[in-house]
């Protein structure tokens, strides 16, 4: 999903770029506007921030395809504070991962938000909410919230390699033929961040359930929260 | 019954937990794999055969055992904040002995 140095073109990494900035503009006044209104926000916040930035720079092997490769951990974000926070979470986990780590280049680094953090954390937290609104439990909305954050995020990321550097070869076979050789890697791995997102999401509900119905993610008469 | 349920429990973690283990010793023997992560399997390779190569990064840390050792102490420093944050979320709150105020 990390986009190396130097493989966008300028133009389309500065594209990338200004399409994310007003994410991350709109996460920061987000941020501030949670913390003034609840103070258990910024644990919370530190938490999934630790969390994201280690899910999503730690490499798993993926027997089947015999390579490794990491799940995200915006669905988890996206879902208990809000898709935008949740941008602003990953850009701080990409920005340290490229300056540090190699992981991911400084230049593509508006790919990788819009990748891992707009189109992440967006499907993550419409397909937690309306599955919610179709009456699915908390750690199944959860699982599926995991399970197409991590489908979409790469096939965003497909997108933007594919436009990238298609150059004058039609765009649709490029794109497919990149999503096509994620296929085996993230098909096991988003199962296992589904599993990740409704573990983590079902463990909050059971030791925090005021968090969740704060959040609106839980009713607020509710006593069995799963 | 408790003696019961446990047995239940026990057996249904087996049922879980050997097939999954059978499964990666399986998998994992199969030689030989390269484990290369993805983002170089497929995007570097995708972009290479499209005369895009990637570029050493800005801030380079892959020399030697430097990158090891930043993997490290950011899995160090982000489980520390994780933990840290977990237990300022669900930790317990110690209330202040009833009993002494009773003395």
């Amino acid at each position: 999903m990390h986009i190396s140095e130097g493989i966008l073109p300028l133009g389309w990494a500065t594209l990338w770029f200004a399409l994310a900035l007003p994410f991350v503009a709109i996460g920061c006044r987000e941020l501030k506007k949670l913390s003034q209104v609840d103070l258990a926000m910024k644990p919370l916040v530190g938490l999934l921030a630790a969390v994201v930035f280690i899910i999503s720079c730690m490499p798993i092997p993926v027997p089947t395809a015999g390579t490794c490769s990491h799940p995200c951990g915006t669905a988890i974000s996206a879902v208990l504070v809000g898709p935008f926070v949740s941008v602003l979470i990953s850009t701080v986990a990409l920005l340290i991962q490229a300056l540090v780590m190699a992981h991911g280049g400084l230049t593509t680094l508006g790919a990788d938000i819009v990748s891992m953090g707009i189109v992440g954390s967006f499907t993550g937290y419409a397909v937690f909410k309306v599955l919610r609104r179709f009456g699915t439990s908390l750690g199944v909305a959860a699982f599926c919230a995991g399970v197409l954050t991590d489908w979409a995020t790469y096939m965003t990321t497909s997108l933007e390699l594919a436009s990238g550097i298609r150059g004058s070869e039609p765009f649709l076979p490029l794109f497919t033929k990149i999503m096509i050789a994620f296929i085996p890697t993230q098909l096991p791995l988003g199962l296992l961040e589904g599993a990740m997102t409704a573990g983590m999401v079902t463990l909050l509900a059971r030791k925090r359930p005021d968090l969740l119905v704060r959040m609106r993610l839980l009713p607020n008469t509710s006593c069995s929260p799963l | 019954m408790p003696d019961r349920k446990r047995r239940l429990k026990i057996l249904i973690l087996h049922m879980i937990l050997l097939p999954t283990l059978i499964y990666t010793v399986f998998f994992f023997s199969l030689a030989p794999k390269p484990w290369t992560g993805v983002d170089e399997a497929v995007v570097e390779k995708v972009a290479r055969e499209h005369g895009r190569e990637a570029r050493p990064p800005l801030v380079a840390t892959d020399k030697g055992d430097l990158l090891l050792f930043i993997f490290l102490l950011a899995g160090a420093v982000g489980g520390f904040a994780g933990g840290y944050y977990w237990r300022m979320l669900v930790g317990e709150k110690k209330t202040p002995p009833q009993d002494k105020k009773a003395e």
